[in-house]
């Protein structure tokens, strides 16, 4: 069985809670005594039916506010799949909880309600998601009871959302007509739009097969260094990662970057299972047959074929994630992979406008939920993919110095010429 | 290319985070209670650095009110692993006037534990203590972060976590603050079921069928042997045929009645229930937001 991870993004009354509710009471994973304290609690707050948004409302002050204020994972799994949901809300003042829930996601659902159709927050939440190298978007126009179940209706929020896309979204997208609140096309199909012929929406999730990437050069950052040092173990070191691209083998020829050397791969070990190759997602330990000086942040690669860049100077498309403004010439903790490095924005290159999706030049500073290219200098060169390419080597974030908080979200893109 | 089952995928990512544990802090530690959770996640910790041996010590928070049980199979798998082990004791604590014994029929040494636990780490000067808590077991863990920072206080605070992303964690401190970590975050009840059967996992042997002294109460199976609970005159001691889904110590674990003796008649079993896991923990009934206080003074 495989594993689906993806997020749902919507405004507050948009139903996204309700939607996440639904697809755990119909498939159901929710336990007799969840259901049962969502009922007491549904009941001691006035709601007729069971609030469904209460079975991912977590914390008290969302409990009596009655809206989602941080990132909620929940899970369940169907005899086909497990999937993991980054529940996000919808605030424009959480952007950055939703740029951090979509971050380890490969697809998502955008929900729409049929009453209002296409909204800022629609462009935004879309633009975002494609920002964050998202192959997948599933556009569920939501609340189809409220507009009689009207196939025009469906239409009309299809194709605004296509022309509004159009300039920047290149995922592909699925729209669904649903209606949360009673189940129609969640789980279920709907009897009430018989014009609609595609996939439910769990039906669609059991069965999407998402887009890998095509690059199989090996690439692997090197997080730890495995030293024994026993009388069982008295000469080994292993060099331990995860693979974010491609596969390797026994025998395999690697290059180290920075440093250029060149060495083969003797042997992988995974626990205690030696392996003959191994493949991208699995965490190994490799040994090999140099005595060459490798360290945690060295990122080992397939000896064919290019090399992972390296650079100084980058391009970015970031997004802000705290008040504090971004100064360019302040110095921050860049980590990048399993690399910590100082780094200074040198420029902004330009603010997007999120309603507008223009670009505004003549920044001096970004403030919470900005979005912007800028150019970022490292005191040591990045060894980098560009982010479309690969999620791992192209990700990275700011950490303020003082304050030790996660500051900013960045993903290397090639350098406008 | 293939892509890993999840059970796969799952592991290669708690070992991930095991090594940044293991490469961002100096003085790691493993929450040890010899609850399925922290057995699996101890089980990963020996993958993630084999041929080395564990990197960090586990750590057993003791309420001297555990089953014996529990304590056997904990000395036994530290002389396994070859792994170190210090234990923190409640008793201690209360010897210590730091915190004072509950009275009553439900008196229970849990919420005690978090001050042990504190001491201990403070003692020990662990800064980060990875424990084997997943998000899907209750609505307070559903927002927890990999890498959660506690402040001087140990203390949690919902609207201070830093945003994780992608797979980047930011374990940057002030002196006296130190972190959990929580490896097994995106892992479910069953997938730790799963794999503990795919791996051939010993688990101790509270998890499966035997007969206990127990007795009822409010609707749930509690042991009577050992005898922490105080029990009242009309809850008779009976015999039955139990095993425990979920471990704590022996005043906040609920007996489920079955049969199971085998490891894939126990899973079958749990994917039928209709109760979720930690229904059985007389410890998060006392209020809806149970845990979440819990955890704002630093328990887990």
């Amino acid at each position: 069985m495989k594993l689906l991870r993806f997020s749902t993004a919507g405004s507050v009354d948009d139903g996204k809670s309700t939607l996440i509710g639904r697809l755990l009471y119909d498939s159901k994973s929710i336990f007799e005594d969840q259901m049962e304290e969502a009922e007491k609690a549904s009941r001691s707050r006035g709601n007729e039916e069971v609030n469904l948004a209460l079975f991912t409302d977590g914390l008290r002050a969302e409990r009596e506010q009655g809206i989602t204020i941080d990132v909620a994972y929940r899970y369940f799994a169907t005899p086909k799949r497990k999937f993991i949901i980054a529940d996000t809300p919808g605030h424009i003042q959480y952007t950055r909880n939703m740029v951090t829930g979509a971050s380890t996601t490969d697809l998502a659902i955008i929900l729409v309600d049929a009453r209002h159709g296409v909204m800022e927050q629609t462009v935004r939440h879309s633009w975002l998601v494609s920002l964050l190298g998202i192959k997948e978007i599933v556009v569920c126009v939501n609340k189809m009871d409220l507009v009689d179940f009207q196939e025009d209706v469906f239409l009309q929020i299809k194709q605004a959302y296509l022309e509004m896309a159009k300039s920047f979204c290149r995922a592909h997208i699925t729209f669904i007509p649903i209606s949360a609140k009673l189940g129609d096309n969640v789980v279920n199909a709907s009897s009430n739009m018989p014009w609609y012929e595609g996939k439910a929406l769990l039906d669609f999730l059991e069965t999407v097969e998402i887009e890998r990437s095509s690059d199989d050069h090996f690439r692997m950052c090197v997080q730890w260094v495995d030293r024994p040092i026993s009388s069982k173990w008295p000469d080994f070191r292993g060099y331990t990662g995860r693979i974010c691209q491609g596969e390797i083998k026994v025998g395999d020829r690697i290059l180290v970057q920075p440093s250029g050397l060149y060495s083969n791969v003797t042997g992988i070990l995974l626990g205690e299972k030696s392996l003959s190759s191994a493949v991208c997602g699995q965490s190994i330990v490799l040994t090999l047959s140099d005595d060459i000086d490798i360290s945690r942040g060295d990122v080992l690669v397939s000896a064919e074929g290019c090399q992972a860049n390296e650079a100084s100077t980058v391009a970015l498309d970031i997004c802000w994630l705290r008040p504090e403004p971004l100064l360019p010439g302040k110095r921050y903790l860049i980590r990048h992979a399993t690399q910590e490095v100082q780094g200074i924005v040198k420029e902004i290159v330009y603010k997007v406008n999120i309603s507008t999706l223009e670009k505004e030049s003549s920044i001096s500073s970004l403030t919470m939920n900005d979005i912007a290219r800028v150019i970022l200098k490292t005191a040591s060169p990045l060894i980098f993919e560009y982010y479309q390419n690969n999620r791992t080597l192209g990700s990275l974030i700011f950490i303020d110095p003082g304050t030790n908080d996660t500051v900013g979200a960045g993903m290397i893109v090639p350098e406008a010429l | 290319m293939e892509q890993l089952t999840h059970l796969k995928e799952l592991e290669a990512e708690s070992i991930y985070i095991l090594r940044e544990v293991a490469a961002q802090f100096e003085h790691p530690c493993i929450l040890f209670s010899g609850g399925k959770d922290s057995i699996v996640l101890t089980y990963l910790a020996y993958k993630a650095f084999y041929p080395a041996k564990l990197p960090f010590p586990l750590v057993h928070i003791d309420t001297g009110h555990n089953f014996p049980e529990t304590l056997t199979y904990r000395d036994s798998l530290v002389e396994k692993l070859g792994a170190d082990l210090v234990v923190g004791y409640v008793q201690d604590s209360i010897d210590q006037g730091k915190v004072t014994e509950e009275k009553g029929y439900s008196a229970s040494r849990n919420k005690l534990q978090t001050v042990t636990l504190l001491d201990t780490l403070a003692e020990h000067k662990f800064d980060c203590a990875c424990g084997g808590a997943r998000r899907d077991e209750e609505k307070a863990r559903a927002k927890e972060r990999i890498f959660s920072h506690r402040d001087e206080f140990g203390q949690w605070n919902p609207k201070n976590q830093r945003p994780e992303l992608w797979d980047l964690y930011n374990a940057k401190k002030d002196v006296g603050e130190h972190f959990r970590a929580f490896p097994i975050s995106n892992w479910t009840e069953m997938d730790v079921w799963q794999y503990i059967y795919q791996e051939g996992i010993e688990l101790p042997s509270l998890y499966y069928t035997h007969r206990r002294k127990c007795f009822l109460r409010d609707g749930q199976w509690l042991a009577a042997d050992p005898p922490f609970i105080p029990r009242r005159e009309s809850e008779t001691v009976v015999e039955k045929e139990v095993r425990c889904r979920t471990i704590g110590d022996v005043t906040c674990t609920g007996l489920t009645l079955s049969h199971a003796h085998r490891l894939e008649d126990i899973i079958t079993e749990i994917a039928a229930s209709r109760v979720t896991e930690r229904g059985g923990r007389a410890d998060d009934k006392r209020s809806e937001t149970a845990m979440e206080d819990r955890k704002k003074q630093g328990y887990f």
